[in-house]
């Protein structure tokens, strides 16, 4: 059975979080998240849940990284600036391999930019973004209804492998309204087994969470296992949607918002005679590298569209090699791509 | 690499029998051991959550037989909020040295105990950063000449060592503060008396609870243990005066 409901992508997010079973938020005002952390307060008040209105992201981050500690599904959410300044807390968090979701709903930069959508955050949500050599599992809706399906799975991958996933929206996804459905999930939360979190010692050995590894070699053992664990979730974990790619010689690639508009200008080109296919990333980190090198067997031509100066195309161009032409098309500071535009682009491959 | 046990020498279950890393005459080790004694007279060993700050005690969890987490730098307060309120049945302490507390921490220990938390803080102030060489912290006293004040603390180019806890002594949501010394013996059991209420308060559910330790860092102030520890008695109390500041 399922519930149709008509949300915003802020609120389904936060609903998604309620039903993987979150019981902790933390958060700060910022545009264009707010309707998020006002879904949060009222939805832990219902739920049983807690919800603190943080005194800064610094703060919101590191209560998160608390409950986590504390064996809790967890999650904060933020929007471009405030995500920088989370930067420090998810670091710790990786290193310490505690699970939890932060959610960022994009928008422009640099600076304090604008509250309109970007995807300018790319590098910093797939390249680690704080100091030190680690990754988060990074997942990239492109619906409402992904809002809310993503957040669920950000919190199952992010428990599975105890690490940080992101939920990276922006503000064009947030602030949009769908129907969505909600499938009846009695029991849905699955039980992880925490016995790492800090309990109190009762009939055990005192649990410690830490990050600081000072004996020699200590640290490099330790990020050698990070580095193990990453791999895995790459060969796992990665995530793609392709449509027509099979015999296409033109290949769009985008994520998000961007995906949709591209999706559109592919079928405006189809309608055209052009052969044309997508790829969709569905997570930017694993990033779905075999899935584009193996639509070049047939592809010459690809198209990376970005609401950035080119952020992801850099990973496009490392996984396409010298198979087939890259060309880029970005908007940035909050310009958003028309599918004509794209069309128009592909028309000049 | 243990020691041989002194016969004479009762080690506290919440206490690793371990060489810790502290200077001769610190004072952290009273002050780990004060904790630890009253843990475990309260019998809250198995419920007790610490978390360890970033400076000299960064690596507490050496020491203390008890679950711990690490915080970044000042963030303390907000990871010991984030822990008690999933887990309310547990008794959660903070400890931490002037640079995470009163500095880089300020924003989290202020909002914390305004928030009226149900956590103990245990607030270790020796006027210097003792991990990274000695540098000037916010409670360094005027004219004091640290790694980073060669001339001694300039008021005018400095500003003004920090009261932390008469600062906080305004927000309805501090509950109990305190402000005690290891210098010596009759002051260290004043000491544990405080750090018990202080962990009473939270057993009680009575809020936000804080003690301040003034404590030695004879390797930074430059002096012999015993001239670290007169400096205490003879200098710093005159500043930061010994006593409760709040209790409510």
């Amino acid at each position: 059975m399922t519930r149709k409901l008509l949300m915003c992508g802020n609120e389904a997010c936060g609903e998604g979080a309620i039903l993987a079973g979150c019981t902790f938020y933390a958060g700060y005002p910022i545009t264009p998240q707010n309707e998020l952390t006002a879904y949060m307060s009222k939805r832990m008040y219902e739920t049983g849940g807690v919800f603190i209105q943080a005194e800064s992201e610094l703060a919101a981050i590191n209560m998160v990284f608390g409950a986590s500690c504390a064996g809790k599904r967890a999650m904060t959410s933020s929007s471009s600036p405030g995500i920088s300044l989370k930067q420090e807390g998810i670091s710790y968090l990786a290193g310490c391999e505690l699970p939890c979701v932060i959610v960022n709903i994009q928008r422009g930069g640099p600076g304090l930019g604008n509250i309109a959508p970007a995807q300018s955050d790319y590098f910093q949500a797939v390249k680690g973004g704080g100091h030190g050599d680690y990754k988060t599992i990074v997942l990239a809706p492109a619906s409402v209804q992904e809002l809310l399906d993503y957040t669920i799975l950000a919190f199952d991958l992010a428990d599975k492998y105890r690490n940080p996933a992101i939920v990276l929206g922006d503000g064009l996804l947030g602030q949009m309204m769908e129907p969505l459905q909600v499938k009846r999930t009695e029991n849905r939360v699955q039980s992880t087994e925490k016995p790492w979190a800090l309990t109190g010692c009762k009939g055990r050995k005192p649990n410690i969470i830490r990050s600081l590894l000072l004996g020699e070699g200590v640290l490099e053992e330790h990020n050698k296992k990070l580095q193990a664990k990453y791999r895995l979730i790459k060969d796992t974990e990665t995530r793609v949607e392709t449509v027509n790619i099979k015999d296409s010689e033109i290949i769009l690639v985008a994520y998000g918002s961007v995906a949709r508009i591209a999706r559109a200008a592919m079928e405006i080109a189809r309608a055209d005679g052009l052969n044309v296919g997508l790829i969709r990333p569905i997570t930017l980190w694993p990033f779905p590298d075999k899935a584009i090198a193996d639509a070049c067997a047939v592809a010459k031509n690809v198209l990376v569209a970005e609401m950035s100066a080119g952020q992801m195309v850099e990973d496009v161009r490392l996984a396409v090699g010298d198979k087939a032409k890259v060309e880029f098309y970005g908007r940035m500071g909050g310009g958003i791509h028309t599918e004509e535009e794209i069309f128009e682009r592909i028309k000049v491959l | 690499m243990k020691k041989k046990q002194d016969s004479n020498v009762v080690l506290s279950r919440s206490l690793r029998d371990a060489e810790n890393h502290y200077c001769a005459g610190c004072g952290h080790g009273i002050i780990h051991r004060l904790i630890c004694e009253v843990i475990d007279e309260f019998g809250i060993r198995d419920k007790v959550i610490g978390i360890a700050p970033v400076g000299c005690a960064v690596i507490a969890y050496d020491y203390w037989n008890f679950d711990v987490a690490e915080a970044a730098h000042g963030r303390t307060p907000a990871v010991a909020t984030g822990i008690k309120r999933m887990r309310p049945e547990n008794i959660v302490f903070t400890y931490q040295g002037d640079g995470d507390l009163a500095a880089i921490g300020t924003s989290e220990i202020i909002h914390t105990a305004n928030r009226g938390e149900n956590i103990t803080v245990i607030f270790v102030n020796n006027g210097v950063y003792g991990m990274t060489g000695g540098q000037m912290a916010p409670t360094t006293l005027a004219g004091q000449k640290t790694n980073t004040t060669m001339l001694g603390r300039s008021l005018r180019r400095d500003g003004y060592p920090l009261k932390v806890l008469e600062m906080l002594a305004v927000l309805p949501g501090a509950r109990y503060l305190e402000r005690v010394s290891v210098h010596s013996a009759h002051e260290t059991l004043r000491a544990k008396r405080a750090i018990a209420k202080a962990f009473k308060m939270q057993i009680d559910g009575k809020g936000f609870a804080m003690v301040e330790v003034l404590s030695m860092c004879p390797t930074y102030w430059g002096m012999a243990p015993i001239q670290a520890a007169d400096r205490i008695k003879n200098e710093v109390t005159t500043f930061y005066p010994l006593g409760v500041v709040k209790s409510c």
